[in-house]
Formats: structure tokens, C-alpha cells, sequence
């Protein structure tokens, strides 16, 4: 099966200026809501004390909110996580009680509630101030180191205006896929981050191989504007660039509806990561590389590696 | 064309041969089984041995293997209603010197457990139970420390015979002040404490007319001083985890001053946090007798009194003189006492201990005397956007004893009500000699059946996953397709077999990480597939195709990968726990489907296609 019989001749880059206007107002879009709202921090980094219960049967989270208030938790907010049978429930610290002793508490509590026989716990998780600082530093730290290592590779691979284009696409994915988080008001923890630097690499991925075809058509095509080479190029990617994230969406798909509660902002912020990505490889990563005047004379091989390259086919190892 | 040399079939196959041989031990299941571990120095030995081996037979209780572990001995049995018969016999039979502990072994066979082979390591995500992140509190240790000098300095000279006017820690709390009368005393003591402490620099200043030496400890020594404290925290923490009878718990440094603790399957997380987050001293003193406690309640206590709570509540005065403190006590053990069978604490003190206690019983035999648990706890909390640090001591009367006799260097507490009593106290008492106060900053409990489902649900996303993929493949690229479906499914075994191989901690991120490699790892076909398409549209043979398309994509495939690489290894060096699980997963997959992807199908295409006259691909 094919999803493009011939070789098919979309003119990408001629909407390039159209594309550049979706992106800006996508991007500030984000800042924005980044800027006013926020995103909604996990206790990863925000610190604090989250405990998961499980029930037999639906529990009614009124009686949970009441338990709770008895025991004098009245500022911790239950909500169902999954299933109407598992109750999340949130513990802001209390004063003149230890953060450690506070799950405990709340577990004893919901044991000597109703249905207390059934309560089960399933996850208690206490992150303390000091490591929610950690975690976001490192969690900024790594997101930088890793645009950073990018730019190095693929200048050393390509050449700076690729790689300029590259993280311009990345930057713009990470902050369209943070301001729909943060839009959405979706719990941003320690797994989603992950899935934001996964998504760096998958975004790259695209931009790559987009990138590859535009150099391999520059010393190929003896005519043709950069315009012309781009365009050319994009369209010859275009069904593995579908096909690709097409199948990876069916795999986050299937984590998403399978892969359980915990694992769902993850796969959520893949599944926008990758559509997001995949637009950005076609327009922004190319856009950006011919805005920043990239010519076939940037991209012909050195001499020493092989000088009758003219046929491109001696593409370097 | 098209036609690989005989060595790269040989490579391919020993390659996923090995691949299968390393994933296989995770067919085989688990034992349920009893870990069992001696405490304080018990021998695990043939006598040991026998005495559970006979135990266990004489209730008619069956197991399948007995083995010897380097931390004791390993017990499997046939079902979960052995394994708990089992535990419970151990633990009633065996006495206060073994502990024993549920656990869930890997069946590998033998055969394959000589090759080295295991099956994966599960994360606590997915097993269950408790990780701590510890900090040992450094400005704690440091300030300890500084005492620690000023005592030794004021005895050292005190025995020289050096004059001194006093000796102080100065107010910022990293040096010790010692004034003199004159010059000529504080060289004298300059160069007592040059040979004494090389370690400690020494400047002298004049004030006022008055003769300063000032001491601070040197950078070298605060490095070791807190190295020293971290590693005192660490054994102290194994020595309590041994005590909580955990299967394969994990006590690790984390960093300069952090300690991770990691305790699979364990349920009751109260006792554990208990046991291993509060620090604890104890100070032995003397109880009043005949005590006016009331007036105390009222507010008044007696000259050189204090009021106290026992455990259960109940008021009790102690004289404020300190005997002896927790720092002195070398070692705790609880048994059983020889002459009458009664549960009994064993105590050892160092000689400057002893030789006080020794001091105290001779004069006060008959008289009762206490041992006071002080627990400090820490708590940061975030206050106006500050870290504030606040601490809370919990002082609790935990034993009273009458002295029977003059006390030395080992002596022992009795009338004790349980062994279980007896066994807390010893613990509470060894506890107590931890050096700088800890605290969990971190803590990350997964409850056995939310493990289990993570389990289920990350199979459940991986399978499914893999069929669509598969499916979406065959349906795309026909022949091609189906080729790149062998290799997907052997990149799914190697993976396995790297991380069985590796015994990288699979996590729950770890498993999306292979969820993600599956749909990943088909690009790499995706990309020469459709390059094949390419040159066959350019109007190119089938077999020039096949070739061109694989020799074209390769530098793509591997600049695509390299970049995604790159975000993975960067992950892996700044994440904690659960992401470099996905980390772990995902770079192993992004190097094993390169083999997959290019040589793999490549060798099958070449097997299909290879050497003869074709005119039509199926792709």
C-alpha cells in the first residue's frame, strides 16, 4: 500500500510564510499561558506528599473528603485517579507534623474510615523541597545540554544553518507541547519531562532525515533554488515521514489507553510531541534553514572526501 | 547482487542466538521462597542449616531447593502457602539471631544460571515497595565535629601541662579559639597540636594584648569528616534495613551527601520509616526514687530533676546528670539470658563509658536507673519560598532497671516482658549511636498489587503495540513488511537480552521506552523501503533497487539515531530512578534495532531476493 502512487509535489515552502504565522501564534499562544498560568507541577517538583488508595467497589470521594477532614486533613484535596475505585489523594504540609509521618496518617485515617476494610494502598510518593529544587534544575539542565549536543553533532554533521534550523524546530515543539500542558492545566511530572526529551529526539529524527535529503538533492540537482530543493526534498520524505509517525502513534496510542493512569501524561506528551514534530520537520527545521540563506555551495563536500561527488551518490559515510 | 558472505549469516545468527539464549531465564517465573539472614555475627553454617532443614520437615512442610546466598541461605518452595508456613516456622523456631524474609526468586535453571544468565530486574515500580532518598545533615556532622576538637584540644593540653585561658568555638562555628596568657604558651601549644593534628591549621593572632591561636579544621579533613559521616550513615543503615528482613534491599551513596535505600516488597512502610528515619542518642540516668511527681506535673520539679514520659505515658523523674550517652555504646544485642530463660538486651560500652558507668553503679546498686531514646527529626518546609529547617526532639523514658551489681564494660538489661521487646530496645540502643542526623527527603512506596498491575498494563501496551505495528507493516510493505517484522520481533528479544544481560533496573518509563523503540525501530525500514520505492519509480532494477535503497538510507538511518542517542544519554546522566529506566531502554533500543534494521533484513532479503533475475519487488 502506498499512500502516494508518484512522487507527490505539495508546494510546502511556498506556504512557508503561512506556516511561519501558524508557529508565531502557536508559540505565543504558549509563552502566554506558560507565562500566566503555568504549568501544573507534579510533586516531583514541587515537593509534597501523594498517596494513591485502591477500594473494592466505587467509593464515594465525599466520604474520603470527610474521613480526611476529621483526621484534620481538611486541605487535602482527594480526586479520583483512573477508576472510580482508586482515590489520589494530595497532602499539603501541615505544620508541626513531620512531611514523613503525614502518609502514614492519612493512611491510618482512611483505615479507620468507611469501608476501611477494603482501603488499600498503592502508591505514597514524598518528595521534599530540597529535591523538588533538584529535580527542576536538573530537569532545565538536561533539556539544555541536550540542545546543546544537538547543535554540536549536526554542525559537525551538516552544517550551522541546519543546525540552527534544527533547534529553532525543537525549541518550537518543546514550547508548543509545554503550552498545551499548560493550556490543558495537565500534570506535569518527572515522567512527562522525559517524554519532552523524548520527543526531542523524535522531533530531531524527522527534521534529520528531511535535512539529509535536502543536502543529498543540493549536490544533485544542478538547477533549481533552494526553494525548489527544499520543496523536492520534503515531498520525497513525505510518506516515511508519515509512515513513521504514524506507526509511532499507534504505539503511544495503545500505551494511552493500555499503559495505565501513571503512564498517561507520558504518552500524552509524546502523542502532541510527535504531531507537533512532525509539522515542525516540514515546515519550521527547512523554513528556518533557507531563512538563514542556506545554498548549495554551504552543503557541496569537501575535496578530500571524495571530489566527483556531482551525482550525489557517494553520500558521506 | 544482493548476496551476503557466509561469515555475516554466521555473525547474524550467533549474535541473536546469544540474544535469545540471555532473554530466555525470563520465561521461566519465579519460586516463591524464605531469604533467611543471620544477625549480629550468627553463623549460617551446616549446623544452621540442618536445624532449618529439620524444622521444616518436621511439620511436613515440602521445598524444592535449599541453597546458600552470600547473605545467608535461600529456601524455595512449591507454592505461597509453603513459603508463609515456611516463614512463620523460621521466625518462631530460629530465635532472635536469623531473619527471614519473603521473597520471589527467578526459577533460571541451573544451566542457564552458569552462563551467567538472569532474568531482568524489576524496578520497586513494578515489584513493589519502599525508596528512600536520605540527606545526612552536614552542618550537623560538622558542627559535632568541632566539638569533637574542642574536648580533644582542652584534654590535650590539660595533659601537656599547657596553660590556657579558655578554649571556644568561634562564633561563626568554624574554628576553635584558644586564648593564652602569653606568647610563649601558645607556641608551646602550637606545637602540640602541629604534631598531634597535622590536619588542623593553626594561626596566631594578638587581640587586646592577649595571645589567640585560632584552629580551623583544613579542607582536606572537612572532606573526610564528611565522607566519614556518610559512610558511618550508610552502614548504620544496613545494619537497621538487615534488622527489617528484606530480601534484596539496596543501600547506596547517591552523590556527596545522600543515601538511597531501596526495600523491595516491603509492606508495613510505617515501621520502616521508623526504624530508618528518625536519628536517635540515648542518654543512661538515674531515676528518683520515691519521686514527688505530682509537684513535678504541677510544674516544680526537684533540684537536679527532670520530668519524663515512659512509652505508655506515664510520668516518671530522672535525675539530670548524664551517665553515659549513645556515642559510647559500641554494640546492643538482644538474646536470651542463661539462668532463668528471660529475654535479656546485651550492652558494650568504649572504656571512657564503661569507666563512668562502672563509677555510677558501684554507688548506686539497688537503685533504679533509665535509658532515655532521644529522637531528633528533621523537617524542611517550605516557608514565604525559604527552606527552613525545623528539628523536634522526642525524649522518651524507654526502660527503667534496677542495678543489680557495679556495671563494666558489658552489662545487660533484664525483665524484659517479650523477646520482641527485647529485640526493639536492642535495636532503639544500636540506633542510637548513629553519628550525623539523616533525613528522607524522597520517599517512593509502590503497593505489591499496583506493581503487579504496572506489570500488566506495560505488557498489555507493549503486545498490543507490537501487533499494530506489525500488522501496519505487512498491509504497507507485503514482503518487505513481513521482513521487517522479523527483525522488529528480534529487536524485542535482544532488547530483553541486553537488559537481562546489563541488569539495568526495568521501570515502568522503562517499558514506555520499549513501547516507544517498537514504533521507532521500524523507521529505520520505513526509511530504505521507501527508498527501494524511490529508485524502482526512477525506473531501476529490482535487485540495483534493493541495493541502492539500503546503501542510501544508511547514513540517514544512522545520523537520525546518533541525534536521538545523544537526548538519551542525556537523560540518563541527569535523570533519577525511573528515568534513566527509560533512558536505559530506549538507547539499547535505538543500537539493537540499527543491528535489526539494516543486517538483519537485509541478510533475510538477501536470502529471498539474493543472486537471481527478479522483476517485480512486493513492496
Amino acid at each position: 500500500m502506498k499512500i502516494f502512487n508518484k512522487e507527490p509535489s505539495f508546494d510546502f515552502m511556498g506556504k512557508r510564510k503561512l506556516a511561519l504565522i501558524l508557529s508565531l501564534v502557536l508559540v505565543l499562544i504558549s509563552i502566554a499561558s506558560l507565562a500566566t498560568r503555568g504549568l501544573n507541577l507534579g510533586i516531583d517538583f514541587t515537593g509534597g506528599t501523594l498517596i494513591e488508595v485502591g477500594y473494592n467497589s466505587t467509593v464515594d470521594l465525599g466520604e474520603v473528603r470527610e474521613t480526611l477532614e476529621d483526621a484534620g486533613y481538611g486541605d487535602a484535596i482527594a480526586q479520583h485517579f483512573g477508576t472510580s475505585k482508586d482515590v489520589l489523594i494530595r497532602v499539603p504540609p501541615v505544620n508541626g507534623k513531620s512531611n514523613v509521618d503525614l502518609s502514614s496518617d492519612v493512611l491510618n485515617a482512611l483505615h479507620a474510615g468507611p469501608n476501611s476494610d477494603e482501603v488499600e494502598m498503592r502508591r505514597v510518593e514524598f518528595v521534599g523541597p530540597q529535591v523538588g529544587d533538584e529535580l527542576t534544575e536538573d530537569g532545565g539542565l538536561a533539556m539544555i545540554y541536550a540542545l546543546f549536543g544537538i547543535l554540536i553533532y549536526i554542525t559537525l554533521r551538516f552544517e550551522k544553518r541546519f543546525a540552527v534550523g534544527s533547534v529553532v524546530a525543537l525549541v518550537h515543539d518543546v514550547v508548543i507541547t509545554l503550552g498545551i500542558f499548560s493550556i490543558l492545566q495537565l500534570e506535569f511530572d518527572l515522567t512527562t519531562l522525559a517524554a519532552i526529551l523524548a520527543v526531542i529526539g523524535y522531533s530531531l529524527n524527522d527534521t534529520i532525515v528531511v535535512f539529509d535529503r535536502i543536502r543529498e538533492n543540493f549536490r544533485k540537482m544542478r538547477k533549481g533554488t533552494p526553494v525548489d530543493v527544499s520543496n523536492r526534498s520534503i515531498n520525497q520524505m513525505l510518506s516515511r515521514t508519515l509512515v513513521t509517525s504514524l506507526t509511532t502513534l499507534f504505539v503511544l496510542m495503545a500505551l494511552f489507553v493500555l499503559g495505565g493512569e501513571i503512564i498517561h501524561s507520558f504518552a500524552t506528551a509524546l502523542i502532541i510531541g510527535i504531531i507537533v514534530g512532525t509539522y515542525s520537520s516540514v515546515y519550521v527545521a527547512s523554513a528556518t534553514a533557507l531563512a538563514l540563506g542556506i545554498s548549495k555551495q554551504d552543503l557541496m563536500p569537501v575535496k578530500k572526501e571524495g571530489a566527483d561527488d556531482v551525482e550525489g551518490v557517494g553520500d558521506q559515510p | 547482487m544482493n548476496q551476503y558472505p557466509v561469515w555475516k549469516y554466521v555473525l547474524i545468527a550467533v549474535v541473536i542466538l546469544t540474544g535469545a539464549l540471555y532473554a530466555l531465564p525470563n520465561l521461566y517465573g519465579d519460586d516463591p521462597s524464605v531469604q533467611v539472614s543471620p544477625l549480629r555475627g550468627a553463623p549460617i553454617d551446616d549446623e544452621s542449616r540442618m536445624r532449618v532443614t529439620e524444622l521444616l520437615k518436621g511439620e511436613g512442610i515440602t521445598f524444592k531447593s535449599f541453597e546458600k546466598v552470600p547473605r545467608g541461605m535461600l529456601i524455595r518452595f512449591n507454592n505461597t502457602e509453603d513459603q508463609l508456613r515456611a516463614k512463620d516456622l523460621i521466625d518462631e523456631k530460629m530465635g532472635d539471631n536469623y531473619v527471614s524474609a519473603l521473597n520471589l526468586s527467578p526459577a533460571t535453571p541451573a544451566w542457564l544460571s552458569a552462563l551467567n544468565a538472569a532474568p531482568m530486574y524489576l524496578g520497586l515500580d513494578l515489584r513493589g515497595g519502599v525508596h528512600f532518598l536520605m540527606e545526612v545533615d552536614m552542618v550537623a556532622a560538622m558542627r559535632q565535629a568541632g566539638e569533637r576538637y574542642v574536648s580533644d584540644l582542652r584534654s590535650i593540653l590539660r595533659s601537656e601541662k599547657v596553660r590556657y585561658l579558655s578554649i571556644a568555638k568561634t562564633s561563626s562555628g568554624n574554628a576553635v579559639e584558644i586564648k593564652f596568657r602569653n606568647a610563649s604558651d601558645r607556641d608551646a601549644a602550637s606545637a602540640i597540636i602541629r604534631k598531634e593534628y597535622p590536619r588542623l591549621l593553626l594561626e596566631p593572632e594578638e587581640r587586646g594584648g592577649d595571645a589567640f591561636l585560632i584552629v580551623t579544621i583544613s579542607e582536606q579533613e572537612i572532606r573526610e569528616i564528611k565522607k566519614m559521616a556518610l559512610q558511618q550513615n550508610v552502614i548504620t543503615l544496613r545494619n537497621r534495613v538487615n534488622e527489617l528482613g528484606v530480601a534484596e534491599p539496596v543501600v547506596q551513596q547517591q552523590g556527596q551527601n545522600r543515601i538511597v535505600v531501596q526495600l523491595p516488597g516491603i509492606q508495613d512502610t510505617a515501621r520502616a520509616k521508623e526504624i530508618l528515619g528518625a536519628t536517635a542518642t540515648l542518654e543512661f540516668r538515674m531515676a528518683v526514687e520515691n519521686a514527688d511527681v505530682q509537684a513535678a506535673l504541677a510544674g516544680r520539679p526537684p533540684v537536679g530533676t527532670r520530668l519524663y514520659k515512659e512509652r505508655n505515658g506515664s510520668p516518671i523523674l530522672l535525675k539530670k546528670r548524664i551517665i553515659v550517652t549513645g556515642d559510647q555504646i559500641i554494640d546492643a544485642a538482644s538474646g536470651i539470658e542463661q539462668q532463668n530463660g528471660s529475654p535479656t538486651v546485651f550492652i558494650s560500652l568504649d572504656s571512657k563509658g564503661a569507666r563512668k558507668m562502672a563509677d555510677t553503679t558501684r554507688d548506686n546498686i539497688g537503685k533504679p536507673m533509665a535509658v532515655v531514646f532521644i529522637e531528633n527529626k528533621v523537617d524542611t518546609k517550605r516557608i514565604d519560598g525559604e527552606l527552613v529547617k525545623t528539628k523536634r526532639k522526642i525524649e522518651e523514658v524507654i526502660n527503667v532497671a534496677v542495678i543489680r551489681d557495679q556495671f563494666s564494660k558489658r552489662f545487660q538489661i533484664t525483665g524484659l516482658d517479650s523477646t520482641d521487646e527485647a529485640r526493639d530496645l536492642a535495636l532503639l540502643l544500636r540506633a542510637g549511636a548513629l553519628a550525623a542526623p539523616i533525613e528522607i527527603v524522597e520517599e517512593r512506596t509502590v503497593g505489591p498489587s499496583l506493581g503487579q498491575e504496572n506489570i500488566d498494563q506495560g505488557v498489555a501496551s507493549v503486545v498490543t503495540g507490537f501487533i499494530i505495528v506489525m500488522i501496519f507493516m505487512a498491509v504497507w510493505y507485503r514482503i518487505f513488511g513481513l521482513v521487517a517484522n522479523i527483525a522488529l520481533t528480534v529487536n524485542l528479544v535482544m532488547i530483553v537480552a541486553v537488559l537481562s544481560m546489563l541488569q539495568a533496573t526495568l521501570t515502568l518509563p522503562g517499558i514506555a521506552g520499549i513501547v516507544l523503540t517498537v514504533g521507532m525501530a521500524v523507521d529505520a525500514n520505513v526509511l530504505i523501503f521507501e527508498r527501494i520505492r524511490e529508485e524502482i519509480r526512477s525506473g531501476n532494477s529490482p535487485q540495483a533497487s534493493i541495493n541502492a535503497g539500503y546503501d542510501k538510507a544508511l547514513s540517514t538511518i544512522a545520523d537520525a539515531n546518533i541525534t536521538t542517542l545523544i537526548a538519551a544519554l542525556v537523560l540518563y546522566a541527569f535523570g533519577t530512578g525511573p528515568i534513566k529506566g527509560f533512558a536505559i531502554t530506549l538507547s539499547i533500543g535505538i543500537v539493537t534495532s540499527m543491528f535489526t534494521a539494516i543486517m538483519g533484513t537485509r541478510a533475510v532479503i538477501n536470502l529471498i531476493y539474493g543472486g537471481r533475475k527478479i522483476k517485480k519487488l512486493a513492496i
